[in-house]
């Protein structure tokens, strides 16, 4: 994992402090609401339908069990017991006082933490795949990229305020896990056929109420040109991009108004100038940071044999094995997909207690990482196989071992009506009613796999335009509708989904919805 | 009105000309686009400074016959949230070397004159009734950065080689 050195020390000092100031003057009365706004967006505190919400960085989704325990500290202390992880993989607080926050800062300063740029108009929180420096299929550690993106993203001078947000998304396995397809620029690392490594450069995609699938601006952009190809995309956009309109002002718009042959002329024009400056980082720095990514000790041990009698015996764990884990690149581990999304809660919640059940199962059984994922999920990246029957039972006590990973039940859901000022109806109580309505995991698993999705609102937080299965909560006449779209997907093949039918109020919905599972 | 340069508070000599009378200022003046298009032989023979004033949604490309004769260049923010002159502060210093004044002038914050700073302002018009201490104290607020700019601060990338290079 990459770890803080005194540079980066420095700089969230500095912000813990800039913060502090900032809150203080709000609370003095010196900056009214309005004048707030934009200060405390840029450091991840939103205003809510009943009390602000805090996000933390959780930079590409990579975490220690030193962090985890942090966060649940903060859960505890400062929040109301639970945190809520996001499909940015993030986390978020719903229920921070304003005038803690400062010290909830500081205390994540502490764990190399902070929550700079989660939300605000300017280059969000980058993720990347959660299986990176694991999974078997991958060509290259997408977090090497994340961290020189995310060094380079924070605080840029030039781009604190864009026409609108920005999402950046890296993987580095042909099978994505990052849905780089759907972010306003998607970073898919390989190699050409000289054997160099470089990014097929994807640009404009993204959900809300525009969905659109991003479009391969540059098909293989050499390694060490990273930064100034990315200036370059963020300047053409950052003038030219719309401010008129905040729903017309994403990146995706100005591709399709100016057309992408234009728009990636203007970007090879930019970049011309931008790889002259010192922007992209020197080989000797990219070493250095993807030195902090070397593999664990990993031991050699080959798989055990009882594994397979274990799954004979017990079918709830075969399920589990089979659902929850996935291929690691060395032998006798693998990569184990802790779920939080268990009948009847509440998807992507995690409580303190729950925190520090996966961080002592993460100490003992993964090298003390883990990662959060855009599902609402958690990773433990590096399991012995011989420890999987050890860490099931400890999870299933924990309430954290739902076979369901891929899976129908495995819902991405937002807020929603219950938490969001956006929301035009609620999501948790749809997914949880539709996760009653497929209460046996032995059906869910029959099923096979399988994405169900809901979003509170046409914004798409809860990534449903690319579910298989997506549910749209739509306000009629002050009730709570919802609308069905079939045949999206957030992987390789990404497709955006298309409306069925009419809309269906909230009890009806399971109804549909389990028909189309059934058919 | 007053004005921050080289982080202090000064009084401000140049006036903005709202109209084509007001090119007959007896004093430091920025003209707007059109002025330096329709009164370019006035503009670049006053004996007083003389500056462009550019808009928001006007390009630097599009100026750049006129930058050898103005004295300074004023990037307006009609609100603090258009972020457009950033780009355009960078382009003129790094692409057209222009190293004159360029002043931030209109919806400016007091967080966001260190980001000014780091694309090439290097003066800022106080919007009035504004609290000039917090402005001054905001240009403190970091004294690291991780991606080089217009500015010579010192980066991440580049004080950790040199940190390398003293230890071996």
């Amino acid at each position: 994992m990459y770890r803080y050195d005194e540079f980066d020390r420095a700089f969230v000092l500095s912000r813990v402090t800039q913060f502090r100031d900032q809150v203080a003057r709000r609370l003095s009365g010196e900056l009214d609401e309005d004048q707030f706004k934009p200060l405390r967006l840029q450091n991840g505190l939103y205003l809510q339908l009943h009390a602000y919400m805090l996000r933390v960085a959780v930079p590409y989704g990579t975490l220690s069990s030193r962090q985890l325990r942090k966060l649940a500290h903060i859960a505890r202390r400062y929040d109301r017991g639970y945190g809520h992880i996001t499909t940015r993989q993030n986390i978020q607080y719903n229920w921070p006082k304003l005038e803690d926050t400062p010290d909830i800062l500081a205390e994540l300063a502490e764990v190399e933490m902070h929550a700079l740029q989660t939300s605000g108009n300017c280059i969000r929180n980058v993720t990347a795949d959660p299986h990176a420096g694991a999974a078997a299929d991958e060509i290259s550690d997408s977090r090497v990229t994340a961290e020189i993106i995310r060094q380079w993203s924070s605080l840029h001078p030039e781009f604190a305020f864009l026409p609108r947000k920005f999402k950046i998304a890296v993987t580095g396995s042909p099978n994505d896990r990052a849905a780089v397809k759907v972010h306003d620029i998607g970073l898919r690392l390989h190699r050409n056929d000289a054997g160099d490594a470089g990014y097929e450069v994807i640009v404009g995609g993204g959900q809300g109420r525009t969905p659109r699938i991003g479009q391969i601006i540059r098909s293989f952009l050499p390694a060490e040109h990273l930064l100034s190809y990315l200036e370059a995309i963020l300047r053409v956009y950052n003038r030219f991009g719309r401010r008129d309109n905040l729903f017309k002002a994403r990146i995706k718009i100005l591709l399709e108004a100016v057309g992408v042959e234009e728009f990636t002329r203007q970007v090879e024009e930019e970049w011309a100038h931008t790889r002259e400056t010192a922007v992209d980082v020197p080989l000797e720095e990219v070493e250095r940071i993807t030195a902090y990514f070397a593999p664990p000790p990993f031991e050699d041990s080959p798989p055990p044999a009882s594994l397979d009698a274990l799954a004979r015996d017990d079918a709830e764990f075969a399920l589990w094995r089979k659902s929850n884990l996935r291929a690691h690149q060395r032998r006798g581990y693998t990569i184990v997909n802790v779920s939080l999304k268990p009948t009847g809660g509440i998807p992507g919640d995690i409580t303190a207690e729950q925190m520090e059940t996966v961080a002592d199962l993460a100490e003992r059984y993964s090298f003390a990482e883990l990662r959060f994922t855009k599902e609402q999920n958690i990773v433990l990246p590096h399991v012995r196989e011989a420890d999987v029957p050890a860490l099931w039972q400890a999870l299933r006590q924990a309430d954290l071992a739902a076979a369901n990973i891929g899976l129908l039940t495995d819902i991405i859901a937002c807020p929603g009506l219950d938490y969001c000022n956006l929301a035009n109806a609620r999501s948790i109580p749809v997914a949880q009613a539709i996760q009653q309505r497929f209460d046996s995991i032995k059906r869910v698993h029959e099923v096979g796999p399988l994405t169900l999705n809901i979003s509170g609102c046409i914004n798409a937080c809860g990534h449903h335009h690319v579910a298989n299965i997506g549910i749209l909560g739509v306000d009629k006449k002050g009730q709570e509708f919802y609308q069905i779209t079939l045949g999206g997907r957030a992987d390789e093949h990404a497709a955006i989904g298309t409306i069925v039918g009419r809309g269906q109020s909230g009890e009806e919905v399971p109804d549909p919805g389990g028909s189309l599972v059934e058919t | 009105m007053a004005l921050i340069r080289d982080g202090k508070i000064v009084e401000d000599a140049w006036r903005h000309a709202e109209d084509a009378e007001a090119l007959d200022h007896d004093g430091p003046l920025f003209a707007g686009l059109a002025h330096w298009r329709q009164h370019f032989g006035q503009l670049k023979s006053r004996n007083r400074p003389t500056g462009l004033r550019l808009e928001s949604d006007e390009a630097p490309e599009d100026v750049e016959d006129l930058l050898a004769y103005v004295d300074a260049i004023a990037l307006s923010f009609p609100k603090f949230t258009d972020g457009r002159a950033y780009s355009h502060a960078r382009i003129l210093r790094e692409r057209y070397g222009f190293d004159r004044e360029i002043r931030a002038c209109g919806e400016i914050l007091p967080d966001q004159v260190l980001l000014m700073t780091r694309c090439g302002f290097d003066t800022f018009e106080l919007p009035e009734d504004a609290k000039a201490e917090t402005y001054l104290r905001a240009f403190q607020a970091f004294g690291v950065f991780y991606q080089p700019a217009t500015d010579n601060r010192p980066f991440a990338a580049r004080l950790r080689r040199r940190q390398e290079e003293k230890a071996s």
